[in-house]
C-alpha cells in the first residue's frame, strides 16, 4: 500500500517526460495534519463525509445535557452554539468574501434589538416568534447591504476602519437614543419565544436553564451549517470566493463584484441577526454593551484559529474559545489549565529537544529552591492563600504567594516578566537557556499573584497568548486550507 | 461586419497620452496581433475594451453595439473574455472551481435554489461541470485528472497559462483577448501555444486579438498585425509589412542615427 501513491501521480508517467510536467509541485502541496506514520488514519478521518461528522457532532451535544444536568454548563453550551452560529456567519464575510467587516457584531445587536423591539412590553408589541424571526432576519439583511456599500470602493483596511465606524455608530445610538432603546439600561422582559399554539417556550424549569433552548439553537445551527455549505458549493459561493481571490479577475470573467460584495455582507449579517434573535429570547434582556469590541474579537479569535474559510474550522474554533473563556474565569480551573498547558509545552517540545528538557527540569527545581530560601527567610512570602484542590497545594509549594503583596509587586513583576521575555529572544545560546529559567518561573508567579486575582483581563491575555502561539505554528489556523498569498 | 470596432478612442493618464486616437477593427474569426515597445499602451488597450478603464473620447462598438460604459461583467457577458499579462488565477481554488466561477455570467441559479439545490440548479451544477470538463480537456491530459480537484497554485507557471485561457473560454466569449500567451514559457511551449490559438479559432470559434512579443508567435499565427507607439497605431496589415515597416523598426530599435548622419 505504501509505495501506491494516492492520486495515482505515475500514471502519467507512461507518456514520457513531457514539458509542463509538475508532479512534484502537486506532491508538494499534500497538505498533512498528522504526522507521517498516522498518514492512514488521517486518510480514513478525510474520507468521512461533512454530513456524517455533523451528524456525529449534532448527536454528542444533544446527549450532552442529558448526560450533564447542571444549568451553568447548559448555559454555557448555549452560548457556545450562539458563537458557533456567528462564526458561520462572520466565515462568509471574512473567510469566503475576504472582506473585513469589524462591524459584524452590531448585526449581532440589530438582530437583539430588533427581536426586542417586536417582542417584549417596551412598545407593547409582541409579535409571533414564526414571524418576528424572519421579520429580523430580513432586517439584518437589509443593514448588512447597507454597511455593504462602502466596500464598493473600498477594500482591506480602509473598510476595516469604516465597518468598525459603523459598529461605534451602533453603540452610540443604542446608548443614546433612550426613547427606543432604552439607552445603558437596555430592553428588559422580552418575550421567549412562542411556539404556534400560543405556548412559550420557558427559558427555565425551576431555576435551571431549560434544555429546550439549546435544542432550538442546535436546530438552527445545523439548517444554516447546511445551507450555507450548499451554498458554498454553488455559483455564488464560487463567485465570493473568486472575489477574494482576486476581485478585478472576478469582474473581468463576468461576476459583478459590487453586487457579490452586497451579498456576502447581507448574508453574514442575517446569520448574526438571527443569532440576536436567540441571545434576546433567552436572556430576556439586551444592553448595548453586550455587542461591542469584546465581543467582536472573541468571533475573529475563533473564525482565525479555526481557519478563516473553513466552516468545519470556524466551528472548531468557536467549540475551544468559547468554553475556554468560561473555565478561565475560575481561578482554580484556569490555574489547573495554565500549569497544564506550561508543563506539556515544556515535555512536548523537550521530548525531541534535550536542552528544552532540561530547561524545564531546571525550572523545576528552581521553583523549589528559590520556595525553601523564601520561606526560610520569612514565613509569611509564601503563605498566600492557596486554591481549592490538591493541584493548587502542589502549585503552592513550587511559587512564590506572598500573603500580603506590596502594591508595587503586581506592575513590577507584570513589565519585568515581559521585559525578561524580550530580553530571552535577544540572547542565544547557553546565556539564553539559563535566563529562560527564571523568566518562566516568574511568568508563573505573575500567573499566581497579578492574573488569577483579577480572572477577567486575565482570561483575555491568555487567549491572545494562545492565538500568538498558534499562529505561529499553524498560520492558517486549525482547520485551515493552506493558503497562498495573492500578490 | 466587424465583431469589434475602436473609432478614435483616446485615453490619458494627467498629461500622458496612453491611447491617442485608435482606430482598430477586428472581423469575425480573425486573428490579429498587437505588438509595441513595452509602455506602447497594448495593454491599456485591453482594459479598455474589457471596460476596466473608460476612454475619454471616441467609441468601442462590439457587435454593432457601442459597449462604452458598461461595467466589466456585464461586458464579459456580452462576449468578451480576456487573460492577463501578469497571471490573475484564483489561486486557492481547485483548477476545476477556476473554471466554474468563469460561468456565473450564463448561469442563473439564485441563493435560494443552490440552498434548496432545485433540480434545475443541479442540472446547471452539472451542465457548466461538463462544460468545465471541455474547456480543460483542450489542453490534453495537462489540466485533466488527478489536477482537476487540485488548488491552482500547485501548478506550473505554464499550466497557470493554460488554465488562464481555459477559464476565459468559459465565460462563452465570442472575442477572446489573450495579454502575452507565451510569456514566460520556453521555445517548445511557446511553439505549443503558437498551434494552441490556431486551434481556438478553428476548432472554438473564437475570433482572437493577441499581444505577443514573440515575434515567431506572432509570424505563426495573426491574419494581421497591428502596432503600437506611444498609443498611436504607427503600422497595421500583414506580418511581412508591418516587421519591415520602418517606423516599427525605430520604434523596436531607436533611430538610426549613425546612418542618418
Amino acid at each position: 500500500m505504501s509505495d501506491s501513491t494516492p492520486h495515482g501521480f505515475h500514471s502519467t508517467g507512461a507518456e514520457g517526460p513531457a514539458i509542463g510536467q509538475d508532479e512534484w509541485v502537486a506532491r508538494h502541496a499534500e497538505v498533512r495534519l498528522l504526522p507521517a506514520r498516522l498518514a492512514p488514519l488521517e486518510q480514513r478521518l478525510r474520507a468521512v463525509p461533512w454530513w456524517a461528522w455533523l451528524t456525529l457532532f449534532v448527536g454528542a451535544f444533544c446527549l450532552f445535557p442529558i448526560v450533564e444536568p447542571s444549568g451553568y454548563v447548559r448555559q454555557v453550551a448555549f452560548l457556545t452554539v450562539l458563537y458557533m452560529l456567528l462564526a458561520l456567519g462572520l466565515n462568509v464575510v471574512v473567510g469566503w468574501g475576504g472582506l473585513l467587516d469589524l462591524g459584524y457584531v452590531a448585526f449581532y445587536g440589530i438582530g437583539a434589538y430588533a427581536y426586542a423591539l417586536l417582542d417584549s412590553p417596551h412598545y407593547g408589541i409582541h409579535l409571533p416568534t414564526v414571524v418576528s424571526i424572519p421579520v429580523v432576519v430580513v432586517i439584518g439583511a437589509l443593514a448588512g447591504l447597507v454597511l455593504g456599500l462602502p466596500s464598493w470602493r473600498l477594500t482591506g483596511d480602509y473598510l476595516a476602519i469604516v465597518t468598525l465606524f459603523f459598529l461605534q455608530l451602533f453603540q452610540t445610538v443604542t446608548t443614546n437614543w433612550q426613547n427606543v432603546t432604552g439607552g445603558p439600561f437596555g430592553i428588559l422582559n422580552i418575550d421567549p419565544f412562542g411556539l404556534p399554539g400560543g405556548h412559550k417556550l420557558a427559558t427555565a424549569h425551576g431555576g435551571v436553564f431549560a434544555v429546550s433552548y439549546l435544542y432550538v439553537a442546535l436546530a438552527i445551527f445545523v439548517v444554516v451549517f447546511v445551507a450555507l455549505r450548499l451554498l458554498n458549493n454553488s455559483r455564488t459561493g464560487r463567485a465570493w470566493r473568486s472575489l477574494r481571490e482576486d476581485p478585478l479577475a472576478a469582474e473581468a470573467m463576468g461576476m459583478p463584484v459590487n453586487w457579490l460584495k452586497l451579498l456576502a455582507f447581507a448574508s453574514g449579517a442575517a446569520v448574526a441577526a438571527l443569532t440576536g434573535t436567540l441571545n434576546a429570547a433567552l436572556y430576556g434582556n439586551v444592553f448595548p454593551l453586550s455587542f461591542y469590541f469584546v465581543t467582536l474579537i472573541t468571533i475573529y479569535t475563533m473564525v482565525i484559529l479555526g481557519g478563516s474559510g473553513n466552516q468545519a474550522g470556524v466551528v472548531l474554533g468557536a467549540l475551544i474559545v468559547s468554553p475556554l473563556l468560561e473555565v478561565l474565569r475560575d481561578a482554580d480551573k484556569s490555574r489547573v489549565l495554565f500549569f497544564v498547558a506550561l508543563g506539556g509545552g515544556l515535555a512536548f517540545l523537550g521530548r525531541r529537544n534535550r536542552r528544552i528538557a532540561m530547561v524545564a527540569g531546571a525550572t523545576l527545581v528552581f521553583g523549589f529552591v528559590v520556595h525553601a530560601i523564601a520561606r526560610a527567610i520569612d514565613g509569611g512570602w509564601v503563605a498566600g492563600q492557596p486554591g481549592a484542590g490538591g493541584f493548587a497545594q502542589l502549585v503552592d509549594h513550587w511559587v512564590i504567594a506572598p500573603e500580603h503583596p506590596a502594591r508595587w509587586i503586581a506592575p513590577v513583576a507584570y513589565v519585568g516578566v515581559i521585559a525578561a521575555a524580550l530580553l530571552c529572544t535577544v540572547l542565544s545560546g547557553i546565556v539564553r537557556d539559563i535566563a529562560t529559567v527564571p523568566t518562566i518561573y516568574l511568568g508563573a508567579f505573575v500567573w499566581e499573584n497579578v492574573m488569577l486575582s483579577k480572572p477577567d483581563p486575565a482570561r483575555y491575555i491568555v487567549l491572545g497568548l494562545i492565538l500568538i502561539v498558534l499562529m505561529v505554528l499553524r498560520p492558517n489556523g486549525l482547520l485551515g486550507e493552506r493558503r497562498v498569498e495573492i500578490v | 461586419m466587424d465583431l469589434l470596432e475602436l473609432d478614435g478612442v483616446s485615453l490619458s493618464f494627467g498629461g500622458l497620452k496612453v491611447v491617442d486616437e485608435l482606430d482598430l477593427h477586428v472581423k469575425e474569426g480573425e486573428i490579429v496581433s498587437v505588438i509595441g515597445p513595452n509602455g506602447a499602451g497594448k495593454t491599456t488597450l485591453f482594459n479598455l475594451i474589457t471596460g476596466i478603464y473608460q476612454p475619454h473620447t471616441g467609441d468601442i462598438r462590439f457587435d454593432g453595439q457601442s459597449i462604452v460604459g458598461l461595467e466589466p461583467h456585464q461586458i464579459c457577458c456580452r462576449g468578451i473574455s480576456r487573460t492577463f499579462q501578469t497571471l490573475r488565477l484564483f489561486l486557492n481554488m481547485s483548477v476545476k472551481e477556476n473554471v466554474m466561477a468563469a460561468c456565473y455570467g450564463h448561469t442563473k441559479a439564485g441563493i435560494i435554489r443552490s440552498m434548496l439545490r432545485t433540480p434545475g440548479m443541479r442540472r446547471e451544477e452539472r451542465e457548466i461541470e461538463e462544460l468545465a470538463r471541455k474547456r480543460l480537456s483542450f489542453f490534453g491530459q495537462r489540466l485533466m485528472g488527478y489536477r482537476w480537484e487540485q488548488p491552482a497554485y500547485s501548478l506550473s507557471y505554464a499550466n497557470r497559462r493554460r488554465l488562464e485561457i481555459a477559464r476565459a473560454t468559459a465565460t462563452n466569449p465570442r472575442l477572446l483577448l489573450l495579454d502575452e500567451p507565451a510569456a514566460g514559457m520556453n521555445p517548445s511551449e511557446t511553439h505549443e501555444i503558437t498551434e494552441l490559438i490556431g486551434q481556438l479559432r478553428n476548432e472554438g470559434g473564437y475570433t482572437i486579438l493577441v499581444i505577443e512579443h514573440d515575434m515567431h508567435v506572432v509570424e505563426g499565427i495573426s491574419d494581421r498585425v497591428v502596432a503600437l507607439d506611444h498609443g498611436i497605431k504607427i503600422a497595421e496589415g500583414s506580418f511581412e509589412h508591418v516587421a519591415t515597416n520602418a517606423k516599427v523598426v525605430e520604434a523596436y530599435l531607436g533611430l538610426n542615427t549613425m546612418s542618418s548622419k
